[in-house]
């Protein structure tokens, strides 16, 4: 008893630290937030006078329906994209598969606003393929004009999402769901169209919400494109242009929450009673049928067309990258490696702050994870869900969102040299490492679900304490899992961008996000912007190999002690 | 309903990869027929009637339907009946759109196919539980709904892959009866699969024993049981004592003497051609069942069971009668 006694005692004290952690970076700058959106300018009183003005302001409502407009064009063009290739790659033998299959790690690797400027050199009226069209064709189709711009650029970025949850679940559907079909008559596109796809909904939906909320919160890719007249990008140009004492910013980062969680509420809405995946038994999907050679033409076909517009960003980058001058022309005038020696030289403190900023906030989030993770799957602990919960509402923060919560509630507090506490680069990694908990959450989940229990109690059964149980048993178990956690958040976290474009205070302090950022918003410094994207690029792609090789291992090493 | 249609299935072979699944198999089942395909799990039932559906290709041999090669044919085109061991039934539709889908693949007008399933659901009872889900079923009532949906089509054949094994055992019984009425009144031609021997026995027909994918014997269940062809369909069918040679019955090389419990007799240890002590007896109610050792071999006597009738008890030393004509001597 005395035992159970201090080993509840260590979990409370754990569970409470992390509590502690949740309300000071995660739910106080919310809260924050939404109570200055409903309080009045300079004094204290509650009131909606605040969402009055938003509704009553003109650039807000058109700012609004345009951010609602471009998200939900971003899906139904990343769909478009989509649902050719899961169903070409799950129903047929396609050798392409592998190809698209990797494509769905591409929006991980780049963001869209990094390829945002590229794309306009590629796409935009007087770009690279504009320009050939015109000269052959006489011609020009505008991708990048205005709003298309941002649809076009999320749809490329973020259909792999889509993809990737739509795939798995026509992966999953018992075969005999199709077969049956099959035999009563149906076969092909219709029987896809009335079998499959309905059973793959909830995957489709999944994806589909996903992308809605990360285009609707994105600030940097429509204001590198020059696009001010949306609702995330005007929050955070209310906030820097007139002050953070302003109220709409807060309101607009009041309706950015309620967009998400109303998003993930509504899909959750379509999806109650359809969760097919507990009354199938097999999966393995159908037979896969070989694609006559016709077929097989138009299979490639489309599959080529749609990797050209998913590399397109990254040949853009790289160009870019390398490019003397490059205007109004297909390709750079010249080449030169001087963008690189600049990022590489003074600019390299973009990188240096980049390394030390993901690495702390990965390794916060890990620790965090980790230790939620083992309070939810392996105590009793009272309220440890709420840890859960709390941790993933980050989901439906907007970064843009935190960052304004940061600025706010951390801006009073001084530090002893009378410099506020906002204004230090280590809240920049508390809001990163806040950004990806969630993620390396489920990773943490993961890594300790794959660990049986009883190899837990048989430690405990040999007479070791709980604390060294963990300590010997079942950390070491969980390395493999929980490396690979800490790469992938590293590796998101090195891309981060709306948060931290509100806290940088000072270059010094910048993370390579950032420096790309502003580098990209003048001709002179888009080159060296491009090459500090193709490291981040590199960066975010060795991880990910890294991260896929820590899988792996812990997997054989699993399979090697059972 | 239009006339029934034989299966003919001649020296089909079918192997996934290095395993041999199907192996030399002849069949014929008759227009009309209620056939079965017996055998233990994994004997390669269900790859045979998926086969005959289309969802299988076999490397050699024919699948006829009607005396047509169906082997051109993709499963949409064949018109054979599949009801699934896991009825397949759709989540996202009805009970009623569940009935209605093979019809409007076939393009028929609305009122023809909502009068065909109206009239398909009437047939397996469920009228009322047209606007249901499947998820809101019972098991035998998910069971019926997709024998509907089957049937809705009016199949050249009607193939159903262990319809009863998803049911708990009360309900067998009675749906296996529904089952057998309803064929009687299509007059479909209809494949059961079970390994379930009583199944077989009491629905179906004639019945094809099938062992590790090959067919060991053809018949009706009182062939089958009368004279089995071979070792494993005697003992698959029933429980059957097995001797070899040396046991004072002399037995024919490569061959077994092979006889039912239930044929035997005690009979007093003298001049028994077979005896051993009794090593376990059981009270069955109609019976009582004695196993007697007999050499290195458990032979079972069931004897009728009649109040006031002599026991034998554990340890007595017995004989074991048998009548010549219930001797049946098999190849191994
Ligand atoms: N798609 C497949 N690939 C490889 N082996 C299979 C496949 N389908 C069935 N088998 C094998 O064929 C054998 C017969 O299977 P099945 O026809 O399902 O048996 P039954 O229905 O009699 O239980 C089994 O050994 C099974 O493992
Ligand atoms: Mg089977």
């Amino acid at each position: 008893m005395a035992l159970a006694g201090t080993r509840s005692i260590g979990q409370a004290a754990l569970a409470l630290a992390i509590a502690l952690f949740l309300s000071v970076f995660l739910v106080m700058p919310v809260a924050t937030v939404i109570y200055v959106a409903f309080t009045e300018k300079g004094g204290g009183a509650l009131t909606l006078v605040n969402f009055q003005d938003f509704a009553r302001t003109d650039l807000f409502v058109r700012s609004f329906w345009n951010s609602i407009y471009v998200s939900a064009m971003t899906v139904v063009w990343a769909s478009a994209l989509a649902l050719p290739l899961a169903y070409l790659t799950t129903r047929f033998e396609f050798r392409g598969a592998m190809l698209v299959q990797t494509l769905g790690f591409l929006p991980l690797v780049m963001p869209p606003f990094v390829g945002a400027v590229a794309m306009q050199l590629l796409f935009g009226r007087n770009g690279s393929v504009n320009l050939l069209l015109d000269e052959w064709f006489d011609f020009k189709i505008g991708f990048m004009e205005g709003l298309n711009g941002v649809i076009f650029l999320q749809a490329i970025h973020y259909f792999p999402f889509i993809l990737v949850n739509l795939s798995a679940a026509l992966r999953n559907i018992d075969r005999s769901m199709e077969e049956a079909a099959q035999n009563l008559g149906s076969h092909g596109l219709r029987l896809f169209r009335r079998i499959a796809l309905p059973l793959a909904l909830p995957g489709y939906i999944a994806g589909a919400s996903l992308v809605f909320v990360k285009v609707f919160d994105d600030v940097a890719t429509p204001l590198l494109l020059n696009v001010k007249e949306m609702l995330a990008p005007q929050a955070y140009l209310r906030i820097t242009s007139i002050g953070i004492d302003d109220p709409m910013g807060y309101v607009i980062s009041v309706v950015l929450i309620g967009v998400a969680v109303a998003t993930m509420w509504a899909s959750a809405l379509v999806l109650k009673g359809k969760d097919y995946a507990t009354t199938q038994r097999g999966g393995g999907g159908l037979a896969r049928r070989k694609l006559k050679p016709r077929e097989s033409f138009l299979a490639y076909a489309v599959v080529i067309l749609i990797l050209a517009l998913v590399l397109a960003p990254h040949v853009g980058l790289l160009l870019l990258s390398f490019a003397t001058v490059w205007s109004f022309s297909p390709l750079p005038d010249g080449y030169t490696l001087a963008h690189y020696a600049r990022v590489l030289g003074d600019s390299s403190i973009y990188i240096k702050n980049t390394l030390l900023y993901s690495s702390l906030a990965a390794g916060i989030d890990v620790a965090i994870g980790g230790a939620i993770a083992y309070l939810v799957l392996r105590t009793k602990l009272p309220g440890r869900q709420w840890l859960d919960w709390a941790a993933s509402t980050a989901l439906a923060v907007p970064g843009v969102v935190l960052g304004i919560g940061y600025l706010r509630a951390f801006y009073g507090v001084k530090m002893p040299d009378g410099t506020p506490l906002a204004a230090l680069w280590i809240v920049i990694v508390l809001a990163i490492a806040i950004r990806r908990l969630p993620y390396a959450l489920r990773a943490a989940y993961a890594a300790l679900q794959q660990i049986s229990v009883s190899l837990e109690e048989a430690a405990e059964n040999l007479g070791a304490t709980k604390a060294r149980t963990v300590r010997r048993i079942v950390i070491p178990l969980m390395t493999g899992g929980l490396l690979a956690g800490f790469v992938t958040s590293f590796a998101t976290a090195a891309v981060e961008l709306s948060a931290v474009l509100m806290l940088v205070q000072s270059n010094s302090d910048a993370p390579l996000a950032y420096g790309l950022y502003v580098l990209m918003q003048t001709p002179a410094g888009r080159g060296a912007g491009a090459a500090l994207g193709v490291i981040a690029v590199v960066i975010v792609a060795i991880c990910m190999g890294l991260a896929q090789l820590a899988a792996d291992r812990s997997q054989r090493a699993r399979g090697l002690d059972i | 309903m239009s006339k029934a249609v034989g299966i003919e299935i001649a020296g089909v072979n079918l192997s996934y990869g290095a395993t041999h699944v199907l192996k030399d198999v002849d069949l014929a089942v008759r227009p009309g027929e209620f056939f079965a395909f017996l055998g233990p799990s994994g004997c390669g039932k269900t790859t045979l009637l998926r086969l005959i559906a289309g969802f299988a290709q076999a490397q050699t041999g024919q699948v006829l339907l009607d005396g047509r090669d169906v082997a051109p044919l993709p499963p949409w085109k064949r018109d054979v009946g599949m009801v699934f061991q896991s009825y397949a039934l759709w989540p996202h539709m009805t009970v009623a759109k569940n009935v209605a889908f093979g019809l409007e693949e076939r393009r028929l007008p609305r009122a023809e196919i909502d009068r065909r399933v109206a009239q398909a659901l009437d047939l397996v009872g469920l009228a009322d539980l047209a606007g249901r889900r499947p998820a809101q079923l019972s098991g035998g009532q998910q069971q019926r709904v997709a024998v509907a949906r089957t049937i809705a089509i009016e199949p050249k054949v009607l193939l159903l892959d262990e319809p009863l094994s998803n049911l708990d055992a009360k309900m067998r019984v009675g749906v296996r009866r529904e089952l057998r009425a309803l064929q009687q009144r299509l007059g479909l031609t209809t494949i059961f699969v079970t390994h379930d021997q009583e199944e077989a026995n009491t629905i179906c027909d004639r019945i094809a024993v099938m062992d590790a994918g090959t067919i060991r014997q053809v018949g009706t269940p009182m062939e089958l049981y009368e004279k089995p062809a071979n070792l494993f369909v005697a003992s698959f069918l029933g429980s059957a004592n097995i001797l070899g040679d040396g046991h004072g019955i002399s037995v024919p090389a490569g061959k077994r003497l092979v006889f039912r419990p239930q044929h035997a007799s005690l009979s007093p240890v003298d001049g028994a051609a077979l005896r051993g002590p009794v090593t376990h007896r059981e009270f069955l109610g109609a019976a009582v069942r004695y196993s007697v050792r007999v050499g290195d071999n458990e032979i079972l006597v069931e004897a009728p069971f009649q109040s006031g009738g002599e026991l034998r008890a554990v340890g007595d030393r017995v004989g074991v009668a048998l009548p010549p004509e219930r001797m049946l001597y098999l190849p191994a």
